[in-house]
């Protein structure tokens, strides 16, 4: 989830929290607000009525509230005594400029009692309240509005102080992504003066000084290796050759020299696949030109025609679309011809070898074995399936770090008795 | 001809040189920068093989003296840092030919008559060797002036033995040169066998003045008859 949409996901929720209470407490101190200046009112109307009274005795016939908004009966002087002001509320029939029939209406009721010329009466006097459900209503609907308001705010302003205060961020993220350990030359720099982006870019900068200093380290070990390594299989190699080349050898011991050869040469290969291998995960390569795979297929084919010729493998090579990918030329080289060599070594006599092409796979089937290989185990270092093989071990593992590298899919299924090997370039 | 060898390893350095002295060049060696750059100074050399990793200073920079100096064209670097950064830098450098090591033999004896060839280049781009011709350029095998058809396969094999002419040319070392660099399995030898069996009767029924022979079980060589 966006930073932006995380932040509106939490102010709206607290908005909504806030405002609802808000809206109650609200609520109810506005009825207290509206009963207390309606009950003022009808404390001065009481005045004023005791008052018109004294002077007015048509007053005091009014017994009910048909004709006006009090009603006065005449009681007993104990009852009178009794009396003290009070308020409540209650539901009259009335008809409201609104309505077309009297309705029940919600009323404020004044009870009180005087006494004029020694007789008492019992004063009831009422005022129209605002209907709780309609100022529900409204108050719901005007915090609704708010709340809507609110949001459209936060969202305007949430982007532009995202856009404008995160900016460095974004720019200093989308440097540090396309950083390349190796390749790339100068830091990834936030151009700021916030405090917690230049802390950013100094703690993410050291990270890369440390990586870089240890990426540098692991090359020179790699290129010692390989020195170290190398150097004496060289003479070991050349040794023999020049031993050989004497031919003052009677056979039994020029079998022996051959086969320390083979191991030689065994130990030569696994030690430049180690190196492929190593340099590949330090992403020492990286040349990166558009190769044509279906040229690249075609030369490796060819390479191989004798030797397919010779093994009695055929080989057939269907292309649907020109599959164009951004790599390194040697890299792509090495995956088609390693899966190709393998789909031909792990063959029968007689098999076949056909090879797919499209805009974005190659897919390599072949015949071999006839039960379906470990497909979790296929491409790790080593692996070497049932039969004894004089291979390294590497070839597929190697096919598989570079798939990693460049984020390609490799996989292997068994399907209608063919070993299938698809690589999918995405 | 004269060839230069600079390899700080002392026992590579003796292999390469009793190698190269089979071919009756004039060896000289230097297993350090100060003395290889003496010698560039002073001597000229039909061939220089130059290690990039010397005690006290870089190949590359020997390489820039002799660039300097018009003279880095007949040079082939062996290096055992398969780097493609050293590789680039070094032919930009001028180098002629860049080896990895570990190598055969045979590859060096091969890149080191190409280098040869190039320096002493008449015109034609041909082996010519008792009555058969080896046309590079047209990539054309002749026997007594008739043309015999070899497939591309079969023309890189004969032309590997034509540089090793009288040398060991191991199944290996074969097998890499033609086939390429990343052999991953040993059981190509039957193939091999199959290939130069092949060779062999073309030769033959073509009447070439040359042969392969077996060379215990480990590899061939092309000699007179």
């Amino acid at each position: 989830m966006k930073l932006l949409n995380q932040s509106l996901k939490y102010l709206s929720i607290s908005i909504l929290l806030i405002l609802g209470l808000w809206g109650i407490v609200f609520y109810f101190n506005m009825l207290r607000e509206i009963k207390e200046s309606v009950d003022e009112g009808l404390e001065n109307y009481k005045r004023q009525i005791i008052h018109n009274a004294e002077s007015d005795s048509t007053i005091l016939r009014q017994r009910d509230f048909d004709e006006g908004f009090f009603a006065i009966v005449e009681i007993s002087a104990e009852e009178a005594l009794r009396a003290t002001d009070s308020y409540a509320d209650t539901l009259l029939y009335m008809q409201d400029r609104d309505d077309e029939v009297p309705e029940l209406e919600p009323v404020r009721m004044l009870t009180t009692a005087f006494e004029l010329d020694g007789h008492y009466y019992e004063l009831r006097m009422i005022n129209p309240m605002v209907e709780e459900d309609d100022l529900v209503k409204e108050l719901f609907l005007e915090a609704s509005w708010l709340y809507l308001v609110l949001l459209l705010a936060i969202v305007l302003i949430n982007n532009l102080v995202l856009q404008r205060l995160w900016k460095p961020f974004y720019e200093f993220l989308e440097q540090l992504k396309n950083y390349r350990i190796g390749k790339s030359k100068t830091l990834p720099e936030a151009k700021t003066k916030i405090r917690e982006f230049t802390d950013l870019q100094t703690a993410v900068n050291t990270l890369l000084q440390h990586t870089l200093e240890a990426y540098e380290q692991q090359n020179q070990f790699i290129g010692n290796a390989s020195h170290e390594l190398q150097t004496p299989l060289a003479i070991a190699t050349n040794k023999l050759e020049l031993l050989i080349e004497k031919g003052e050898l009677n056979s039994g011991q020029a079998e022996s020299i051959a086969e320390v050869m083979d191991i030689i040469s065994r130990l030569v290969r696994v030690n430049k696949s180690l190196l492929l291998l190593s340099k590949i995960e330090n992403r020492q390569f990286l040349d990166d030109q558009l190769v044509s795979l279906n040229e690249v297929v075609r030369q490796v084919v060819g390479d191989l025609e004798a030797m397919a010729d010779f093994r009695e493998v055929g080989v057939s090579v269907e292309s649907k679309g020109e599959l164009k990918v951004a790599m390194d030329p040697s890299l792509a080289n090495t995956v088609v011809s390693n899966l190709i060599r393998n789909a031909l070594f792990h063959n029968v006599q007689g098999g076949t070898v056909e090879v797919f092409l499209d805009e974005k796979s190659l897919k390599i089937a072949n015949s071999g074995q006839e039960d379906p290989l470990d497909g979790q185990h296929i491409f790790e270092r080593f692996y070497k399936s049932g039969k004894a093989q004089s291979g390294t071990g590497l070839g597929l593992a190697i096919v598989k770090a570079i798939c990693g590298l460049y984020g390609y899919e490799l996989s292997y299924r068994f399907e209608k008795g063919q070993h299938c090997f698809e690589v999918v370039f995405e | 001809m004269k060839v230069l060898i600079i390899e700080d390893e002392k026992e590579l350095q003796k292999s390469l040189a009793d190698s190269l002295r089979k071919e009756q060049f004039v060896i000289e060696t230097a297993d350090d920068f100060e003395s290889a750059s003496e010698k560039l100074a002073v001597y000229d050399y039909d061939c220089i093989l130059l290690d990039i990793m010397l005690p006290g200073g870089s190949g590359l920079q020997l390489l820039e003296e002799l660039k300097e100096a018009g003279k880095s064209g007949n040079v082939i670097i062996i290096s055992a840092k398969d780097s493609l950064d050293d590789k680039l830098q070094g032919l930009e450098l001028g180098a002629d030919d860049y080896l990895t090591k570990p190598f055969h033999i045979a590859e060096l004896n091969a890149r080191v008559k190409a280098v040869l060839r190039r320096k002493m280049l008449d015109g034609r781009n041909a082996i010519e060797l008792a009555n058969i011709a080896l046309d590079l350029g047209e990539r054309q095998f002749m026997v007594d002036g008739e043309n015999v058809a070899l497939n591309r396969k079969e023309f890189d094999v004969l032309n590997y033995f034509l540089l090793n002419k009288n040398r060991l040319v191991s199944k290996n070392a074969l097998a890499e040169h033609v086939w390429g660099d990343h052999i991953d399995q040993a059981d190509n030898f039957d193939f091999i066998y199959y290939q130069i069996k092949n060779l062999r009767k073309k030769l033959q029924s073509a009447g070439a003045g040359i042969e392969i022979e077996a060379v215990y079980g480990i590899g061939y060589k092309l000699v007179e008859k």
